[in-house]
């Protein structure tokens, strides 16, 4: 139903996504976090598949999104999300499985969670808000706060000499083979966001053809904890986050595969292997077939 | 009816466990019970559907619990002590969504790394503070490998009736040894209970459902909590379950489960074979607490013993029933060490004798026993 | 020309759709109080908006719905 793609037949221009529940969250005002979970719906929209969709949503200040989608939802422990993700995925891999996490809960407590579900090559989503502090706890440094960032747990800005330095988290799962897709968007102006919803719905139709894990990573706001109006939070986001965290894609191995096809690769950077397409080989197996 | 195999305590409850529809296994490495995890990894795989994943940790383990249980699916992990305490943020987060699971512990001793010997050191996790907040998990203990084999269904079946994770306490000796067992029938997938409130997609069918452990409102979070502990009281009135061997005319009873029980069932032999009148009763679901067998008890005997493998934990709970209506003694060894029929014979023919005993294996400065 | 309507039940008067509206055409209504104690945007100039969707697109409550 929603806005952007029916345009054109549609006396509706825009209008809230279906996937969305009819209720106020509980995020700031102007907080980033209400313009991604909508771009998450409005996939879920154009793709039809909210009534076999189930989120997941760790804690952080998306905790309580399991009231804001109208698709099944659970709630994780602080970082374990993918890996709930992956005991829903496995129990019945025919529905769509996303996670919607912070940078504190993705990229500090629940690396190793992040790190091996991409590495597997999980079949599922992640969405990934990365606003360089821990809102829901009040504004401390994160795992992604910038050098000399200001935050209640780096009042002096953050001293990498004794903090150490941000993770770039695109960067480092597009070097696991597990890793289907990894890119980096921003919400910072529309024309952003309109990159920003191509790719999560890219990302969801990953999942649905059983690419592997997919990652979207949004650079995104926390005007209350930055101390900043909204308005304000986006151009030092630009000014500040962006530079340090490239947006674009990081990892789109599909699609490498399919133009080193088209230019005759005879050894083409390989997708993700499909569970289905690995050939179970014993040592002994492996030593005959050598 | 089945034949008999010969099987390991660890493998036994594996194959049990497929047998009673469980189809997801999640688990990490460790001693004593990787042997669980060894088979299933070569077990599910074979079964339709089946899934073995080896997680990154304890706590991803626990947490592709979750998803797989908040799925509807039947599922289950496994480890040791050190492994549970990991589980334990997991296990707690399992009992505030009210999902249920299998967890099984095959105990090593504690604290820390501690050792790989048999061990009962965890029953205080497992009955009383598994995770954190108000909240139980049914904890089963088995004695025998037929044991670890047939309570595997019946906590499945516990566990989806009430919404509560269920735990398989055993340990090292258990989980190691072999014996032989009948194993239990295959469950017909169309008797598993059906859980309308598992994330399964709406798929148009019905409004959407959240799977949540947060309630943001003290009054909600209270109301959830009682409603909680309702069901735990039907769990604690109508699934205690107990043995009691030669107790009907014993004047001393002595109280220990899984392992620990197989050496008191032999110094019980022992014993009455010198003429004393001495049974035991054998807790066999931990939490709820057979309180009503030992209730039951004080009429009939005079004195209890407890024997564990561990410095002093079930004896509590024999305590709180017993109430200061008998006296209470105490046998034990721990890490590691398994004692000897013959010195739980020693302690039985002293509290026969009327002593109250208290042997650790250390001498007290205030009771002066010592093993 | 294009209708923007304001749900006031979910705007959070943040100000964003007033800060990237091209037209100029957002504003906050001061006069207006919201349940949840937010001063709504509302669309000043109906008639100039181009139906761009930079307020909607930019609106985190998704309280803006705009027709042709």
């Amino acid at each position: 139903m929603s806005s952007v793609s029916e345009s054109l037949k549609s006396p509706v221009l825009f209008e809230r996504p279906q996937a969305l529940a009819d209720v106020l969250t509980n995020y700031c005002p102007g907080c980033s976090h209400g313009i991604i979970q909508r771009l998450v719906a409005e996939a879920i929209d154009d793709l039809e598949i909210e009534g076999r969709t189930v989120g997941v949503c760790p804690v952080g200040c998306s905790v309580t999104a399991y009231d804001f989608y109208n698709c099944d939802m659970a709630q994780a422990a602080h970082g374990r999300a993918p890996a709930v993700a992956t005991g829903m995925k496995r129990a019945h891999p025919e529905n769509i499985i996303f996670t919607y996490q912070g940078d504190g809960d993705l990229a500090s407590i629940g690396m190793a969670e992040t790190v091996h579900a991409a590495t597997r090559g999980e079949n599922i989503t992640v969405f990934f808000v990365n606003n360089a502090i821990y809102g829901m706890t009040g504004g401390q440094m994160a795992p992604t706060s910038i050098p000399g960032q200001v935050t209640q747990t780096s009042p002096y800005g953050r001293d990498v000499t004794t903090a150490g330095y941000p993770i770039r988290v695109c960067e480092l799962l597009s070097t696991l083979d597990g890793t289907a897709l990894a890119q980096r968007v921003t919400v910072d102006c529309p024309k952003n966001v309109r990159i920003a919803k191509k790719a999560i719905k890219k990302a969801f139709e990953y999942q649905i053809e059983r690419r592997g894990f997919s990652i979207i990573e949004i650079v995104a706001t926390c005007p209350t904890n930055w101390g900043l109006s909204p308005d304000a939070a986006f151009k030092w986001l630009d000014e500040n986050l962006l530079p340090y965290y490239p947006l674009g894609v990081h990892c789109d191995r599909p699609a490498e595969a399919a133009a080193a096809a088209e230019q005759g690769d005879k050894d083409p950077a390989k997708p993700p292997v499909l569970v289905d397409q690995v050939a179970v080989r014993t040592p002994q197996q492996a030593r005959t077939d050598a | 009816m089945a034949e008999k195999v010969l099987m390991k305590g660890n493998e036994a409850l594996a194959e049990a466990a497929v047998r009673a529809g469980c189809k997801l296994f999640f688990g990490y490495p460790i001693t004593p019970q990787t042997e669980v995890a060894a088979y299933m990894s070569k077990r599910l795989p074979k079964v339709e559907g089946g899934v073995y994943l080896q997680a990154e940790s304890e706590v991803a383990a626990i947490n592709m619990v979750y998803g797989a249980s908040a799925s509807g699916a039947r599922v289950m992990t496994s480890s040791s002590s050190p492994g549970v305490s990991l589980k334990q943020e997991g296990i707690s987060y399992l009992i505030g969504s009210d999902l249920p699971a299998l967890i099984v512990n095959i105990q090593r001793g504690g604290p820390g790394l501690g050792g790989i010997q048999p061990s009962q050191a965890d029953y205080w996790q497992a009955t009383r503070a598994v995770g954190h907040g108000d909240g139980h998990i049914i904890v089963l203990a088995p004695s025998t490998v037929q044991e670890m084999a047939d309570l595997v269904a019946l906590a499945f079946e516990l566990g989806d009736k009430y919404r509560m994770p269920a735990m398989i306490l055993a340990d090292g000796l258990l989980g190691q040894m072999m014996e032989p067992v009948v194993l239990p029938d295959v469950l017909d997938s169309a008797a598993l209970p059906d859980k309308p409130w598992a994330l399964t997609g709406h798929q148009g069918q019905r409004r959407h459902q959240t799977i949540n452990s947060l309630h943001l409102d003290a009054q909600e979070l209270e109301n959830s909590i009682i409603r909680r502990f309702e069901r735990y009281e039907t769990v604690r009135l109508v699934e205690q379950r107990a043995e009691c061997y030669l107790t009907d005319d014993a004047d001393v009873v002595v109280v220990a489960y899984g392992a620990a029980s197989r050496v008191v069932r032999s110094a019980v032999n022992h014993a009455r074979d010198e003429g004393l009148k001495v049974g035991l009763i054998r807790p066999i679901t931990l939490w709820p607490f057979p309180t009503q067998a030992i209730d039951l008890q004080i009429e009939k005997s005079q004195a209890f013993l407890a024997v564990e493998f561990s410095m002093g934990q079930m004896v509590d709970d024999v305590r709180l029933v017993v109430n200061g209506r008998r006296p209470v003694s105490f046998f034990a060894h721990t890490g590691g060490i398994v004692p000897t029929p013959e010195e739980v014979v020693v302690a039985i023919r002293r509290v026969i004798a009327g002593e109250q005993i208290d042997i650790v294996p250390f001498k007290s400065k205030l009771t002066g026993d010592r093993a | 020309m294009a209708q923007v309507t304001v749900d006031s039940f979910y705007c959070k008067g943040c100000g964003l759709c007033v800060a990237f509206c091209p037209k100029n055409i957002m504003a906050l209504n001061l006069a207006e109080i919201s349940q949840k104690g937010y001063h709504p945007a509302v669309c000043t100039k109906q008639e100039i908006c181009n139906g761009c969707l930079s307020c909607a697109l930019m609106c985190p409550d998704s309280a803006i719905k705009i027709e042709r």
